[in-house]
């Protein structure tokens, strides 16, 4: 359903968009900023906000962590010559899909019925987390 | 529509793509094909000429060991060569616009409207500050750790460097199996170099050495291609060990954006302080994504929106591109100076930038170009950027004379204090090297002969400066409390 809808809706060309900007404070580690921007202040509860930008934050935690499991996935993959990849998913993969599902399921619990619309960062680059206006035109057509 | 447009079909930078879209690679891969060449044809005439009588002679093992370390170094070499790097994708037409307008309102909270806005953001990583760099080509500002390849046309995360060799750039996401690959070869030559060594032994027993050679010219051969490629290789291995330990970018050691000599203050945010760990980082750590999703399909809307808007502004960004394209860089004594940013290609041919007091030359040691391979730039490579030090000295003093005069505002000398202290740093390499100024036929020669300019990375040359502003800054604010 996502997006097929998300297409839709982006096609209407006069949207605001905000854009969430990465936090480096802690390093190179993706992670977003969990102040509200402006735009969004009358339009969402900054709680939720935060709630969905450090459940990601999170995520990505979880995907560039150094656990044992990585470690080992990392040295499997090196004496397989990184063969091993054509069949097996890596751990960030996993993380990103599990993002896609948080980011659909977001969508529609908070961000739809507020007219806005969260843009999977992974489709921006994971630079920015870009969240639409959806029913606040820039130029209002006749 | 018959054929569904794949986004590795418009994609903006100059890689090549092969089989739809599932191989990247850099722009010009001639010398990725001589590397091969140089691997294959010597395995082959190591295997055909020297491993039958070592097998008799030595040990059955040794054919086993060249073909397990032939294919792991040919694994790893085309791993680096087909992998996304980590290209960082361009920002949307809306997002650039966002970015712009953040630009704005940022500048009129502590800078008059009459100057354009800095295109640098100032961010803290570990209580590390680091300068953000705007990208023009991209539209965005650079991550930190991420420059500009020149060659490629993108923005590569964590970039180390373009190798001609390997045929791309090296960056977060290839870094692994480049280094891999320089270790595994560095091993494979010397295993290959050692055997030889022992087959000519043994045929020269109680011979004279030419009779030897005369049995076996193709050992004469392996052992020319592996005595000569050895030292590059192993330099680069040790090098990239020592980067890989010290969790730095070949780019970064360059440029010494954290060495201690100005002043200390600029330490490495990035390093966990424990270079086995950062080693293990390197070599076992996550695997990111690719981010430009290549084999993704193109929407009508995506085209409409993102696409055609970089290639054509439309009305709407047009305030946008104008900016964008020029830039204005500020020197508190002889006022406003505006000159288009060039792109790469342009940038190469006319290498001094316009200024009439301030003329800034790109000076490169004297080498032959033909003999620029990867392991011998990186001892040389250091030295890349220099400018006129007895004049830089002179309009140093200039500039404090004149500043004591009008008074300026530290604050607004950001660019132009950045640009002078520089050179300082360099005074103690100018007498040990033989300079000349590169003049732009020169420059276009070594840019067809050996892709130095990849090397160079010209685009951040302004960044390497800007990087040492944090220090020069402070320190003149104590100079200035000084006086
Ligand atoms: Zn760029
Ligand atoms: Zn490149």
């Amino acid at each position: 359903m996502s997006s097929a809808r998300l297409s839709n809706i982006s096609s209407t060309q006069n949207c605001i968009k905000v854009y969430v900007q990465r936090d480096y404070s802690q390093g190179t580690l993706v992670r977003f900023q969990t102040h509200l921007p402006d735009e969004l202040i009358d339009k969402l509860e900054l709680s939720a906000f935060q709630y969905t930008v450090n459940q990601l934050n999170n995520f990505f935690e979880e995907a560039e962590s150094t656990s044992c499991k990585t470690y080992c996935q990392g040295c499997c993959a090196c004496l397989t010559a990184y063969l091993m990849f054509i069949c097996v998913e890596s751990h960030y993969e996993k993380v990103l899909k599990k993002v896609a599902r948080f980011v659909t399921e977001q969508n529609e619990k908070i961000y739809a019925p507020r007219g806005l619309l969260l843009v999977n960062p992974a489709e921006r680059g994971l630079r920015v987390i870009e969240i639409l206006i959806i029913n606040q035109p820039v130029i209002s057509r006749a | 529509m018959s054929h569904a447009t794949k986004k590795w079909e418009v994609f903006p930078g100059r890689n090549k793509f092969c089989f739809d879209g599932k191989i990247i690679m850099g722009p010009d891969v001639t010398i990725f094909y001589i590397n091969i060449f140089l691997i294959v044809g010597t395995t082959l005439l190591f295997i055909i000429f020297e491993c039958p009588y070592l097998t008799v002679k030595v040990s059955p093992f040794i054919p086993v060991i060249t073909l397990l370390l032939f294919i792991f170094v040919m694994s790893t070499l085309l791993k680096t060569s087909f992998t996304d790097p980590g290209i960082i994708p361009r920002a949307t037409a809306d997002e650039a616009l966002y970015t712009e307008k953040q630009i704005k309102i940022t500048a009129c909270g502590d800078v008059s409207a009459d100057r354009p806005p800095p295109r640098t953001k100032e961010i803290f990583i570990r209580g590390q500050s680091v300068k953000l760099k705007y990208c023009f080509t991209c539209k965005i500002f650079r991550p930190p750790r991420a420059s500009h390849c020149s060659l490629c046309d993108n923005c590569v995360d964590h970039f180390d460097h373009h190798c001609p060799w390997v045929g791309n750039c090296v960056g977060r996401r290839n870094y692994r199996y480049f280094y891999l690959f320089t270790v595994a070869l560095s091993f494979y030559i010397a295993f290959v170099f050692i055997c030889t060594c022992i087959h000519l032994y043994f045929l020269s027993e109680n011979r004279v050495v030419v009779e030897a050679v005369k049995d076996s010219p193709a050992s004469v051969i392996v052992l020319l291609v592996t005595f000569f490629s050895c030292w590059s290789v192993f330099g680069l291995a040790v090098f990239h060990t020592y980067l890989a330990a010290s969790n730095q970018t070949t780019n970064e050691d360059i440029k010494g954006s954290f060495s201690n000599k100005r002043g200390g203050s600029s330490r490495n945010p990035y390093t966990s302080g424990n270079g086995c760990s950062n080693c293990c980082y390197v070599l076992c750590g996550p695997f990111s994504p690719s981010l430009i999703d290549r084999e993704g399909f193109i929407t009508p809307d995506l085209v409409e929106k993102n696409i055609i808007n970089e290639r054509q502004p439309t009305k709407m960004n047009t305030s946008t591109y104008v900016s964008s394209n020029t830039a204005t860089v500020h020197y508190p004594w002889n006022g406003m100076k505006s000159y288009p940013v060039m792109n790469q290609s342009q940038k190469m041919q006319s290498s001094v930038i316009p200024g009439q007091q301030f003329n800034k030359q790109i000076f490169i040691e004297k080498s032959s170009p033909t003999s620029l391979d990867d392991g011998n730039l990186y001892s040389k490579r250091r030295p890349v950027m220099y400018e006129k030090v007895d004049e830089q000295t002179e309009q140093n003093s200039k500039l404090f004379q004149k500043k004591n005069q009008l008074e300026i505002d530290i604050s607004k000398l950001d660019l132009d204090l950045d640009d002078i202290e520089t050179p300082s740093s360099f005074v103690d390499n100018k007498n040990t090297l033989c300079l000349e100024p590169l003049s732009a036929s020169k420059l276009k020669l070594l840019h067809d002969t050996t892709m130095i300019e990849s090397a160079l990375d010209l685009d951040s040359l302004e960044e390497s400066t800007s990087s040492v502003g944090a220090n020069s800054h402070a320190g003149l604010i104590k100079n200035k409390h000084m006086i």
